[in-house]
């Protein structure tokens, strides 16, 4: 199993989580976040005075798929998230050692 | 008792349906010589109604404008605020404006003396049939005094004291207000001298404005505001109650300078009431559209906050002089008024002057502009007049605000401490929070 964080941007949230149920993910796991990368931030005019936005909101999605569909979504997500211009996110897959169903204690890809 | 209450529904009757009034019926039509007293009185009940929801305007706008940990504070700040300024207007501020023949020393100071209404059904009294009830006047005179008030909140938001500050409100409300005004007004010694102010760019705003100054200057900027020469936004937490506000004050305003006209018994003081009314919504326009016109051309992008400054703006550099304008004239001396906003905002920044909601700009430099264009449109007025009675006010009214915040400052402090000032005063002061169910850092 895999796990997947990606950081993207809000209004493409609905649109990635459509392409990944549409390929048969069952579930994940979304936060608001901020933070910054290689688009830094930006600045911002307030009554005229000027002002730095550090932190960038973003939307963290996370999600353990079994290791031969991680391939896939990191491609969707890649695919769909995708603006072409700064600040579109990144992704990470990790290794999983164990899931399980809290309902009925089914392990590994079963708990899915 | 039963009688009393049905008696107005007659009357209402006997207006609406004259023809259906019985013959044998007492003819309730009132007499010629007393329609203007009755009209005029009924304008002045309206438009004080109007100036008085002023008071939610500014309330809204304050509370839109500053931080979510200090809003509880603002709202409770301009309820407690207007409530002493109506005690304190009924119990010296009203004789000491209007002092009739009074004067303590002519010209200058007026009565010292509580306000009284005439008697229940006009009783033994015979009243002035050229004006209007005594409690219709006063009525409309003291929201005025409410308003210079609520000038001095905003500016001085999220780091006074709640005490301080309301004792300030009565000396303000009480004394220094209706003493100034009295002078022009109340027919003292600048009406002598030919100054114009028709409903009081300089009387009321530029005095709140004063007042808001020396209290910003002794107060000092809020904590973080200005670090080492860049100044720090603090962004308003509720633009839409900003919006709100600035739509009531613009309504407010209607009246305002609607019932400065002070008489509604012929038709030309109906047609120029209108005209007042037309005059102050486009100048209020031409604020608005300036400082969004202005912004986007400074900085690229147009700022909500500077737009609403801008309107009221606009409103502010209308009211010395609502009538004589044409509507073009009224519109460029209204989009001054919002580019002031846009140059002076930044400006008191750089002076480290923090003003919280823009009151600095729009009430005392807009009320100066208003002032100091009255003789461009109304040939009555001159610029040498113009210039020195708003000197007088503003001398007067700055030097006594500065003398009674410092009194306060040495006696009782003023300001929060830093860690009060941290946490907000909704939760230091008053253990209440305006919005509860959220919470940023």
């Amino acid at each position: 199993m895999k796990l997947i964080i990606a950081a993207i941007k809000p209004f493409k949230l609905e649109e990635v989580r459509e392409a990944l149920t549409s390929a048969g993910v069952r579930g994940m796991m979304v936060t608001e976040i901020k933070g910054f990368g290689s688009q830094s931030g930006h600045t911002e005019i307030y009554r005229g005075a000027e002002y730095a936005v550090n932190f960038v909101p973003k939307v963290k999605l996370e999600l353990v798929v079994p290791d031969p569909m991680a391939e896939q979504v990191v491609e969707l997500i890649q695919s769909t998230a995708r603006t072409d211009k700064i600040g579109d996110g990144k992704i990470f897959v990790l290794d999983v050692n164990q899931a399980v169903r809290v309902r009925t204690g089914e392990t590994g890809d079963d708990a899915l | 008792m039963i009688l009393n209450k049905l008696l107005p529904v007659a009357v209402v009757t006997f207006a609406v349906l004259p023809g259906l009034a019985l013959a044998q019926e007492a003819d309730v039509t009132p007499p010629n010589s007393e329609i203007g007293y009755i009209l005029t009185t009924f304008m002045f009940i309206v438009t004080g109604v109007l100036v008085f929801w002023m008071a939610a305007g500014f309330t809204m706008l304050e509370a839109g404008l500053v931080r979510s940990k200090n809003v509880t504070m603002q709202l409770t700040k301009n309820i407690a605020l207007f409530s002493l300024a109506a005690i304190f207007y009924y119990l010296i501020g009203y004789n000491l404006m209007y002092p009739g023949d009074g004067w303590m020393i002519p010209n200058v100071l007026g009565a010292i003396s509580p306000t009284t209404l005439e008697p229940v059904g006009l009783a033994g009294v015979e009243p002035d049939l050229t004006y209007a009830s005594v409690g219709s006047d006063f009525f409309f005179q003291l929201m005025f005094c409410g308003a210079t008030a609520s000038i001095v909140s905003g500016t001085l938001a999220e780091r006074i004291k709640l005490w301080p500050f309301l004792i300030f409100v009565i000396i303000l409300t009480g004394l220094i207000y209706p003493i100034q005004a009295s002078w022009k007004w109340g027919g003292g010694f600048l009406d002598q001298a030919g100054f114009l102010d028709f409903a009081g760019s300089t009387v009321v705003h530029s005095v709140g404005g004063w007042a808001a100054l020396m209290g910003a200057l002794i107060l000092g900027p809020r904590l973080g505001k200005y670090k080492g020469g860049r100044t720090v936004p603090m962004l308003g937490s509720n633009l839409p109650l900003a919006a709100l506000g600035t739509f009531i004050l613009w309504m407010g305003w209607f009246g305002f300078n609607g019932g400065s006209q002070l008489y509604m018994d012929t038709a030309a003081n109906v047609a120029d009431i209108s005209r007042i009314l037309a005059n102050t919504n486009t100048a209020a326009a031409g604020g608005a559209i300036a400082a969004m016109l202005l912004t986007q051309f400074i900085y690229k992008k147009t700022d909500l906050t500077m737009v609403l400054n801008g309107a009221l703006a606009g409103l502010v550099s209308i009211t010395a002089e609502p009538l004589t304008p044409s509507l073009g004239a009224a519109t460029l001396i209204g989009m001054v008024g919002g580019v002031i906003v846009v140059f002076a905002v930044p400006m008191l920044d750089k002076l480290k002057i923090d003003d919280v909601v823009g009151a600095i700009p729009v009430h005392l430099l807009a009320g100066i502009w208003g002032t100091l264009a009255v003789p461009l449109t109304n040939s009555d007025a001159s610029f040498g007049t113009q210039i020195y009675s708003i000197t007088i006010v503003g001398v007067f009214v700055s030097a006594v605000s500065a003398a009674v915040w410092l009194v306060l400052k040495a006696t009782m402090g003023i300001r929060v401490g830093e860690e009060e000032e941290i946490k907000g005063l909704d939760v230091s002061e008053l253990g209440m929070e305006a919005y509860p169910e959220f919470h940023t850092s």
